[in-house]
């Protein structure tokens, strides 16, 4: 009788209590569960499109323009102004902020160059030609062309020539020109000659491989999370800094089973680096947005991208641009899909900052409401308020 | 002691219906019962047998690979003069595939190479070929779980 009654309390144990004291997860959860931490992510693979990619000097002086605040109109904003380098690369604002206020959130910049797509919206298709774009943007860096290469030429000569070779002559060229400036640039950009121009595409694209090449250096840091990870692939009891609390556990199991957070937010980066309608409703202060669907657009057509004239290397690299998803519902209103690593601590959220906290993503999440625009991919998950407080207890595992 | 018993049966009571809900819970995100795994099977109207492998043999979710799909008719016969257009997503998602695959080249012997493959997620996958050529116009459908 007392050993039935043993094996009862044992069974009901078993059955109501997996989550607590050692971890109690099936042989698929653990795989799930190792597949997420860093500890999985393969080594950065080589960028072909830019033979500076892997170049210390290149990085070093990538490194110096990332600071560099001349680089731009006012000679206030440099990368660093909404990438903070003690805020994990990004600004803590729902919108950036450069010469003026922007309509996105600024990305953090940890593993970006591991991403086949860059911004919110995936207009670029490389980290080089990703970098260009604000230096240009009349609300970030609002400069121009010939006024960057003009400053290099007189700031930074020795060291682009070391690594690019020689700088183009740039004498008799205007101060200030560019195709997506003032008027008064474009119009002395369009008196140039294509030479000139090209000349100065040049100078400008290596300036965004520079950048680039330092960029590839910064990475995500382990965490609890991976920790914990690596304990339970290995088959240990995760102990000390590698222990979660149940309510983390219950999270996780939350994370990788019914709330299909690992659908998306999958690999040891915790995003699958594509695009999604999450129902993110629209602010209406801000222009229409509708994400994905105008960006494939704009990368077909910049003469920075995979197939332009400044990729280093062979075609065969450029199959994400060759075979993207031009048309059809699946871009419309899509946006990336963040990392989750450190997103605890790095309120607001969305990419115009549209949700204030975790618990408000949770819920957004939760609720599942229909997108202002195309068709939101999310069903409503019916968590408990229970299970929205397990998963956000997760994901600060993620950040410590 | 009949007391303790009262107790033991409540609280298995409570973990049955708690296994039960676990169950519930997971079988939500599921690929449909029994999905048609087969990788070669005959077109939808029976024009074609089609046939698809990763060319390497094997690939990884989330990054760019190809595919091999063989075109033959019922007799066997190659198809060496077919039009394909690529086409799927998931269906549990409301979307489409995350690349645009294209069939870029004809390896002879009815094979045709299919770039720009992706599976970003994991999950129910459709792939969708419709294969048209003199001999008729049909679709292959084939399901893939990552």
């Amino acid at each position: 009788m007392r050993s039935r009654a043993t094996f009862a309390l044992g069974l009901v144990a078993a059955l109501t209590l997996g989550g607590c004291g050692e971890p109690d997860f099936t042989e698929a959860e653990k795989a799930m569960i190792a597949s997420l931490s860093l500890s999985a992510l393969p080594p950065l693979p080589p960028d072909p499109t830019n033979r500076y990619a892997d170049l210390p000097a290149a990085a070093a002086f990538g490194a110096t323009l990332f600071f560099e605040q001349r680089l731009s109109r006012d000679g206030n904003v440099s990368c660093a102004t909404c990438h903070l380098i003690d805020r994990q690369f990004q600004d803590d604002r729902p919108l950036a902020v450069g010469v003026a206020t922007t309509n996105r959130r600024t990305m953090p910049l940890a593993g970006v160059a591991r991403s086949p797509w860059f911004f919110w919206d995936g207009r670029k298709d490389s980290l080089w030609s990703q970098a260009l774009g604000p230096l240009e943007d009349a609300r970030e860096h609002a400069g121009n062309r010939t006024a960057y290469a003009h400053f290099i030429g007189k700031e930074f000569a020795g060291r682009y020539e070391r690594i690019f070779g020689p700088l183009p002559d740039l004498s008799g060229l205007p101060k200030n020109a560019g195709p997506l400036g003032t008027e008064a640039e474009k119009a002395a950009w369009n008196g140039m000659s294509g030479e000139q121009r090209a000349s100065i595409d040049r100078v400008f694209a290596n300036l965004g491989k520079a950048i680039a090449a330092f960029e590839r250096s910064i990475v995500h840091e382990p965490t609890r999370f991976d920790r914990f990870a690596d304990s339970v692939a290995a088959g240990r009891e995760p102990k000390g800094e590698a222990a979660f609390s149940d309510e983390e556990i219950q999270g996780l199991k939350l994370f990788i089973g019914k709330a299909n957070c690992v659908t998306c937010h999958n690999g040891p980066r915790l995003t699958d680096d594509h695009f999604h309608n999450s129902g993110v409703p629209a602010v209406k202060e801000l222009p229409e947005d509708r994400g994905r669907e105008t960006a494939v657009a704009q990368v077909a057509a910049d003469p920075f991208n995979c197939l332009g004239a400044f990729r280093d290397g062979g075609e065969e690299a450029c199959g994400e641009l060759r075979f993207m998803v031009k048309s059809g519902d699946t871009p419309k209103r899509a946006y990336k899909t963040p990392s989750l690593r450190g997103a605890a601590t790095r309120p607001p959220y969305m990419h115009s900052g549209q949700i204030a906290t975790l618990e408000d993503v949770v819920e957004h999440y939760n609720t599942a409401p229909p997108s202002p625009w195309g068709t939101s991919e999310m069903h409503p998950l019916g968590l408990s308020e229970r299970e929205r407080s397990a998963l956000i207890a997760f994901l600060k595992t993620l950040a410590e | 002691m009949a007391s303790t018993w009262r107790y033991v049966i409540a609280a298995l009571v409570i973990a049955v219906i708690a296994a039960g809900g676990m169950m519930a819970m997971h079988g939500s995100s599921a690929p449909p019962a029994d999905p048609d795994l087969s990788r070669s099977k005959a077109t939808k109207k029976g024009v074609f047998l089609a046939s698809v492998e990763p060319e390497a043999g094997s690939f990884r979710q989330g990054e760019l690979h190809s595919w091999v799909l063989t075109v033959k008719k019922p007799d066997g016969t190659p198809v060496e003069d077919a039009s394909i257009v690529v086409d799927g997503g998931m269906p549990d998602h409301n979307h489409g595939l995350p690349t645009s695959p294209q069939a870029t080249a004809h390896l002879g012997e009815g094979r045709y190479r299919v770039e720009g493959v992706k599976f970003n997620m994991g999950g129910w996958w459709v792939l969708r070929f419709a294969i048209s050529s003199p001999a008729g116009a049909d679709e292959a459908v084939f399901n893939l779980t990552l």
